[in-house]
């Protein structure tokens, strides 16, 4: 395998190994989420501050969660994309 | 209080229609149609119809795919959920959102890297194109059906009660308009009527949002503790802040969890808007947007669906129609009259058709691109001849919405849209993460995976309560959970691996270097 093959394998398997870690925290977020609403009623009916539940905090912080993990996908994701500007101008 | 319902209930019984809704749907109607006339100049080859030739910008195909992917039954069905039964409702607007991450991580940039028009195109990269297409096309296929019968249906009752329309006109003009774009305007028309539906949706909202919580002092609490108080007067024991009776256990919350976040992976008409942009990084901007405007969408139904529940109240909403599905338009008659209930109506309508265009798109694709062209013509069916039968396609599955939407008049659909995400994550999902991510993933392996995880979801959704007991009439459900992905998601993968390492399949294990580099940078 040349140099750049195996930089270019190497490459998609950090790629991958990000973008799956990211995925898996995604799914404990919301299982957890999802598990608390199914196992801890009472909790999640009870008020942090009178009018706001745990249940709509969590609930809204859940899709705060999604924003915050796309925001740092991106941030990877465009380093990445550098990395690969930067090999194929060596290659030239 | 109550004069909203009273109005509304009085145009649904005498049919009297509110003139600045029609005004308003004809306004958008007409601007619509009119760029679909532009549009119809540019779309002269089957890349321009399928895809808008790749020339939407990350930003636009941000907001488009906010277009396809609110529903009516977002709008309308959430903010009836959250004013009927509070908490419970809003398990649906995470759920719809949680997705979205997923598609970024794993679906969004691999797909514009590897395909052209549609997800079959991935997952047939590197395996014998036949099968896996016929596959892929009949997971996409009943996907776009289910979720296209659950819209029409839905449109066809929606506007006979907004627009005082009788059920099968409604059905029939829906069907009209949105063909007209589709066929005429294939990807460019769809783009810009899903792109305005999205802008007149988040506006619409934000404005209606503002206007509730100016009754609250601009304090969200005071809302949802007025609701409280509303809902414990007529039933003390009802928290609405806290779970209700609709997950009944850990398997039900993991199933449902299971479908609505895998299942947006997996949806046809969404993953087909990745081809409309040049680049994998326009294609990583355009998720960004989307789950920006879809996520604040999402957060503005907390606080409609309560504000319709203290300023209309339970009991109107729930006497107009028992699901609910009027508490948004009847909060904007309570809060701005008819000229603000027809601005919303209007916008329903919109909705419905920007939705119904999609998915009719990314239908016609898996007719023509996937069966007539790869399946029927080996792959070697010239241009002009693929751009006919994508328009004949189109006809064809416009006039099909129209007859199912006649045909399942009165009938319970609700279930049909958690039955199209179902076979989304179980039918197409784990295909298509497995084609990128497996080297020893074979044709077989595929095949087995979409039929088994597609057929599972169909025949257990069939055994579940929403089927087998509230529309057949049985005593008591099969399968006793709402939603099947717990089983036939897994059940898709499990078939992926074990007949793909029973059938070994060199081939496609020797294309897999080719392919993975394709997948993350491109041609």
């Amino acid at each position: 395998m040349s140099h750049d093959a195996k930089h270019l394998t190497d490459l998609s398997a950090h790629r991958w190994r990000v973008s799956i870690a990211l995925t898996a925290v995604m799914v404990a977020i919301y299982f957890g989420f999802m598990l608390l609403v199914a196992l801890a009623r009472e909790f999640m009916a009870t008020e942090v501050v009178p009018g706001l539940s745990w249940g709509v905090l969590l609930g809204a912080l859940v899709i705060v969660a999604a924003w915050a993990l796309i925001a740092v996908y991106v941030w990877w994701a465009n380093h990445y994309d550098r990395r690969v500007d930067a090999m194929r101008e060596a290659r030239r | 209080m109550t004069g909203a319902g009273a109005v509304l209930q009085a145009a649904a019984e005498a049919r009297e229609v509110n003139v600045l809704a029609i005004v308003f749907f004809f306004a958008f109607v007409a601007i619509t149609l009119g760029i679909t006339y532009w549009a119809a100049k540019h779309t002269k080859t089957t890349s321009q119809f399928y895809a808008a030739g790749g020339k939407i910008s990350g930003f636009q195909n941000g907001l488009a795919l906010a277009g396809d992917y609110m529903s009516a039954a977002s709008f309308l069905g959430i903010c009836g959920m959250v004013a009927l039964r509070g908490f419970d409702g809003l398990m649906y607007s995470i759920g719809f959102l949680v997705g979205w991450p997923i598609v970024m991580f794993l679906v969004a940039e691999p797909l514009r890297n590897l395909g052209k028009y549609t997800f079959a195109d991935v997952v047939a990269y590197r395996l014998r194109q036949r099968p896996v297409r016929v596959a892929a096309a009949l997971g996409t296929l009943s996907v776009v059906v289910f979720y296209l019968i659950a819209q029409m249906v839905g449109a066809g009752s929606l506007i006979e009660l907004l627009f005082g329309l009788p059920y099968g006109v409604a059905v029939v003009i829906v069907g009209l308009v949105m063909l007209g774009y589709v066929f005429f305007g294939g990807m460019v028309a769809t783009t810009w009527v899903q792109i305005i539906k999205a802008v007149l949706l988040l506006g619409g909202a934000s404005l209606m949002a503002l206007w509730v919580l100016s009754r609250f002092g601009f304090n969200p609490l005071a809302l949802f503790l007025a609701a409280k108080e509303a809902a414990a007067a007529t039933d003390p024991h009802a928290n609405v802040l806290g779970p209700g009776s609709f997950i009944t256990g850990p398997w039900d919350a993991t199933s449902l969890g299971l479908a609505l976040m895998f299942g947006t992976a997996g949806l046809p008409h969404i993953l087909m808007r990745f081809y409309t942009v040049p680049d994998a990084r326009a294609a990583r901007n355009s998720v960004t947007c989307a789950t920006g405007f879809i996520g604040f969408f999402y957060l503005l139904t907390f606080i409609l669906g309560f504000g319709a529940l203290v300023i209309v109240g339970q009991a109107p909403i729930r006497a107009i129609d028992s699901g609910g599905n009027m508490a948004a338009p009847m909060l904007a008659q309570a809060l701005g009259g008819d000229a603000f209930l027809g601005f919303i109506a209007a916008v329903a309508f919109a909705t419905i058709l920007a939705v119904v265009a999609g998915l009719t798109l990314s239908g016609a694709a898996a007719l023509s691109h996937d069966l007539w062209v790869n399946v029927v013509r080996h792959g070697e069916a010239p241009e002009h001849e693929q751009f006919v039968v994508a328009k004949i396609a189109t006809a064809l599955l416009g006039l099909a919405a129209v007859l199912f939407g006649i045909l399942f008049q009165g009938q319970n659909v609700a279930f049909m849209v958690g039955l199209a995400f179902a076979i989304a994550a179980s039918g197409n999902f784990p295909a298509l993460v497995l084609s990128m991510l497996w080297r020893r993933y074979t044709t077989a392996g595929a095949v087995a995976s979409m039929v088994g995880g597609g057929t599972s979801a169909i025949v257990l959704i069939v055994l579940s309560p929403a089927v087998w007991k509230d529309i057949l009439g049985n005593e008591a459900a099969i399968f006793p959970l709402k939603n099947p992905a717990v089983i036939s998601m897994p059940l898709a993968f499990l078939a992926g691996a074990v007949v793909s390492l029973l059938f070994p399949e060199r081939a496609a294990a020797e294309k897999f270097e080719e392919m993975d580099r394709r997948t993350h940078l491109g041609a």
